[in-house]
């Protein structure tokens, strides 16, 4: 594989990332499956980068979901979305950072319509103004919070006491990188490096010393579309365009995976636990699985955060063997006590039989 | 005794000043590169019956030798202005011309299939395009692949930067398709127990004996035509390459190995056109490539009169259709010089 | 093994590395002329049978073509043998043959990607 060849292709796919101020957007699910996440993002920027990052509590979900679903027509979901932005305009902001990739996309495709189409977007004030009184201003910038990492992961890197290497064999980590699919697919120019090399999450992984693991259906859907998983009866496209993903990956031996999706990550966690137990096949090493991150923990783990403190033992998979192989120090014990030690519970299984 | 100058040493140009000359006229033809023959120097064989490239070429070069027109190599145009019913043109050597007639020549440039990112030319190691498999269809050429191995299955990929969106070009690049099917002929002699495919859209066979050419590919060869075209192709862990594409015939998507994929790229208009456009004063087609008064009758004029065009700069064309071209080309501005 | 109610699904992909080809080299081999189909249809928009049941015989032929053979050993039985195929064909393949040969040997080689 020659890297000149990508690094041009990433050249042509440049976006702007707005620099400090941000308007921050959370996701409705994610703090289900990757409790610690969102929080550990607004640390670092708040500690470690010294950023403003503001976010209002009267923000809702961007109801991605229900529109995606078809619950939720489209008029509906762009004067949620204006709402969003109203509260961004009252605060003084114009630059958003959003949490979530669906609503990444959500955010794109709507001033997408509303630059060619303005009669849709004169619509929409009218509806907000007769629904909550607000007016908004379209924010100047719009940038997911991977792309807020990527842009200061030199910084990061420059702070980091745990870098992407095994610390037993000295080696850089194998990582696979997974892009949620709306994050670039639809709007090739609005993710860093387009829809087919995507740079986020390579750049964090190598300015963190780790090295990426490019396999062939990477860019592959793990199937985490709303259509597709909410009805039970759906779930096996999910299960499967995961399963693909899994078989695909597997000769090269990662030693994990991080995704900048709410979704993803949670389906390519889980899912590994569902196939185990349907046909008893794991695809890590030592029949376990491979654990799966957000970019946030990854961030936190190169940090130095505790990663019990960073939601990281609600995963399926577990994560004690990345843990091990990058030399970060936790105590077990501790593991299902919260904050203030007392105990949250702990499952009656977990991982893939480990 | 009149004085034409033509942009462009390649096929299309030489053969133009060599029937200018034998008619009677005075011609220099400004050449960017050091030597004569445009993109024939990149071919080894052509279509459809494996002529070798030197029999047009040596042609080419005794036509250069034995006739009185001269050649400036490595130079450029810089302007040309109209003056006193003639042409003023400045060269990048510094050279004042003047000139009766001006005949654009400037040809082609090959797609450049890096814009095609999903097929991974210059990022996969086994992804090469047809104008590097025919350097490498020359006897000492390298076919080898991964671990130092023939390869075992090759694929090629028609409509590379033709007729698609995404690259910018809507137009149909004619010869690609055939230089696939002879391609494909001349790997299946290097390599006899190779397996190989053709992915296609349509199959434009269009010229005189294309379609014999494609029913022999099929018959003795055994080349396998599959129409459908490439989503993407990945690299494995081995370096071969899995592809993607649709049986469209069966209905079904398909996936295989293949350990060298070969992408037929089309041609376009290039800067050396472009250029000349500008310099000109003559207009382009949404394609890129130069505007002829009329397609049929004065297919040689552009809208400035005085200023003929020859060759692949008007479209894509073999080569045989550009001596052609050139041809014609001599016969109009001959004409037209005599009439003033 | 549990069952969550759903299960991963079997992929119609044409897996082009699990190609069978026995069926089709014996074909080849007695009928030639097959190489030079080019699936234009001609034979299955004349077909008798085709005309009244599911019977594609262009796609029964590419489907042999591509060692994919499950099909073809009901579908098969469809045909009438009655030549009509034969006359479109504009690359002069002996139609009939083919099919009779199909007829003859499917049994003989039960497909291994079922």
């Amino acid at each position: 594989m020659k890297r000149e060849g990508k690094i041009q292709v990433w050249q042509d796919y440049q976006k702007e990332i707005a620099d400090d101020h941000y308007f921050y957007v959370r996701s409705c699910i994610r703090q289900n499956f990757f409790p610690g996440s969102e929080q550990t993002f607004l640390k670092i920027l708040r500690s470690e980068l010294k950023k403003d990052i503001y976010e209002n509590p009267h923000h809702t979900s961007c109801s991605g979901i229900g529109y995606h679903s078809d619950i939720v027509p489209f008029e509906t979901i762009q004067t949620i979305v204006a709402r969003q932005f109203a509260l961004m305009t009252e605060a003084g902001y114009q630059n958003l950072a959003v949490s979530c990739i669906t609503s990444f996309g959500i955010y794109n495709e709507i001033i997408e319509t509303w630059k060619e189409f303005p009669s849709e977007l004169e619509k929409v004030r009218n509806f907000l103004k007769k629904a909550t009184g607000r007016e908004f201003e379209i924010p100047q910038n719009v940038a997911h919070a991977s792309d807020i990492v990527y842009k200061f992961r030199q910084r990061i890197a420059d702070k980091a006491e745990h870098p992407l290497v095994n610390q037993q064999t000295g080696k850089p980590l194998k990582i696979v990188e997974h892009i949620g699919c709306h994050y670039s697919k639809m709007f090739p120019s609005k993710g860093v490096g387009g829809a087919e090399f995507p740079h986020v999450l390579v750049g964090m992984i190598e300015a963190w010393g780790g090295e990426v693991v490019d396999y062939p259906e990477r860019r592959h859907c793990c199937g985490f579309g709303f259509r597709q998983y909410l009805v039970m009866s759906n779930r096996g496209y999910s299960l499967s365009n995961s399963r693909k993903k899994f078989e695909s990956m597997e000769p090269y031996k990662p030693d994990a995976i991080v995704s900048n999706c709410p979704g993803c990550p949670m389906f390519l966690d889980r899912w590994q636990y569902v196939i185990e137990e349907m046909e008893g096949k794991t695809f890590g090493e030592n029949g376990q699985g491979i654990p799966v991150m957000t970019y946030e923990e990854m961030a936190g783990l190169v940090l130095g955060y505790n990663p019990w403190d960073m939601g990281m033992q609600m995963h399926q998979t577990n994560v004690e063997p990345l843990l091990d192989k990058m030399g970060i120090a936790y105590d077990p014990n501790l593991k299902y006590a919260g904050k203030d030690g007392k105990l949250i519970g702990k499952p009656m299984m977990v991982g893939c039989r480990c | 005794m009149k004085h034409i100058v033509i942009i462009g040493g390649g096929i299309a140009g030489i053969e133009t000043a060599s029937a200018l000359t034998d008619a009677g006229h005075w011609v220099t033809v400004i050449e960017k590169e050091a030597q004569v023959g445009g993109k024939l120097n990149n071919w080894s064989y052509l279509f459809p019956d494996f002529t070798p490239v030197d029999k047009i070429k040596s042609v080419l070069q005794e036509k250069c030798s034995e006739k009185d027109f001269s050649v400036l190599h490595q130079t450029e145009v810089r302007s040309i202005l109209r003056q006193n019913g003639k042409f003023s043109i400045e060269t990048s050597g510094e050279q004042q011309l003047e000139a009766d007639a001006v005949v654009v020549a400037t040809g082609y440039e090959l797609f450049d299939a890096r814009r095609k990112e999903e097929y991974g030319y210059k990022i996969y190691d086994h992804v090469i395009t047809s104008a590097d498999l025919e350097q490498l269809l020359l006897p000492n050429g390298d076919l080898t692949v991964a671990a130092g191995e023939n390869p075992k299955r090759i694929a090629f990929v028609h409509c590379v930067g033709s007729r698609d969106e995404k690259s910018g070009n809507h137009y149909c690049s004619k010869v690609c398709c055939i230089t696939g099917v002879k391609q494909a002929i001349e790997l299946r002699k290097r390599l006899p127990e190779a397996e190989i495919y053709c992915f296609y859209m349509d199959l434009r066979m269009y010229g005189k004996h294309f379609e014999e050419l494609y029913r022999e590919a099929q018959e003795k060869y055994d080349i396998q035509f599959i129409r459908g075209r490439l989503s993407e192709a990945s690299e494995k862990i081995d370096k071969s390459l899995l592809i993607k594409a649709e049986d469209t015939l069966s209905g079904r998507p398909l996936k295989m190995n293949v350990d060298l994929l070969v992408l037929l790229v089309g041609m376009e208009a290039g800067k050396g056109t472009t250029t000349a456009a500008a310099t000109c004063g003559i207009g382009c087609e949404e394609s890129g490539f130069l505007k002829t008064t009329d397609s049929f009758l004065k297919s040689n004029f552009s809208e400035q009169e005085g200023i003929f065009l020859a060759g692949s700069c008007t479209a894509p064309m073999s080569v045989n259709d550009t001596i052609l071209h050139a041809r014609s080309a001599a016969q109009e501005v001959n004409n037209w010089l005599l009439r003033k | 093994m549990k069952n969550f109610g759903y299960t991963v699904i079997k992929q119609r992909t044409i897996d082009y590395d699990q190609f069978d080809g026995r069926l089709l080299n014996e074909v080849l081999e007695m009928e030639p002329s097959f190489k030079v189909c080019l699936s234009c249809g001609g034979c299955t928009a004349t077909c008798s049978a085709g005309d009244l049941v599911s019977f594609n015989v262009r796609r029964m032929n590419l489907l042999l073509r591509r060692g994919q053979t499950v099909e073809l050993e009901s579908e098969i039985k469809k045909c009438m043998l009655c030549g009509k195929c034969m006359l479109v064909c504009p690359r002069g393949i002996n139609l009939r043959n083919v099919i009779m040969l199909v007829k003859k040997s499917i049994l003989k080689y039960k497909p291994v990607n079922s």
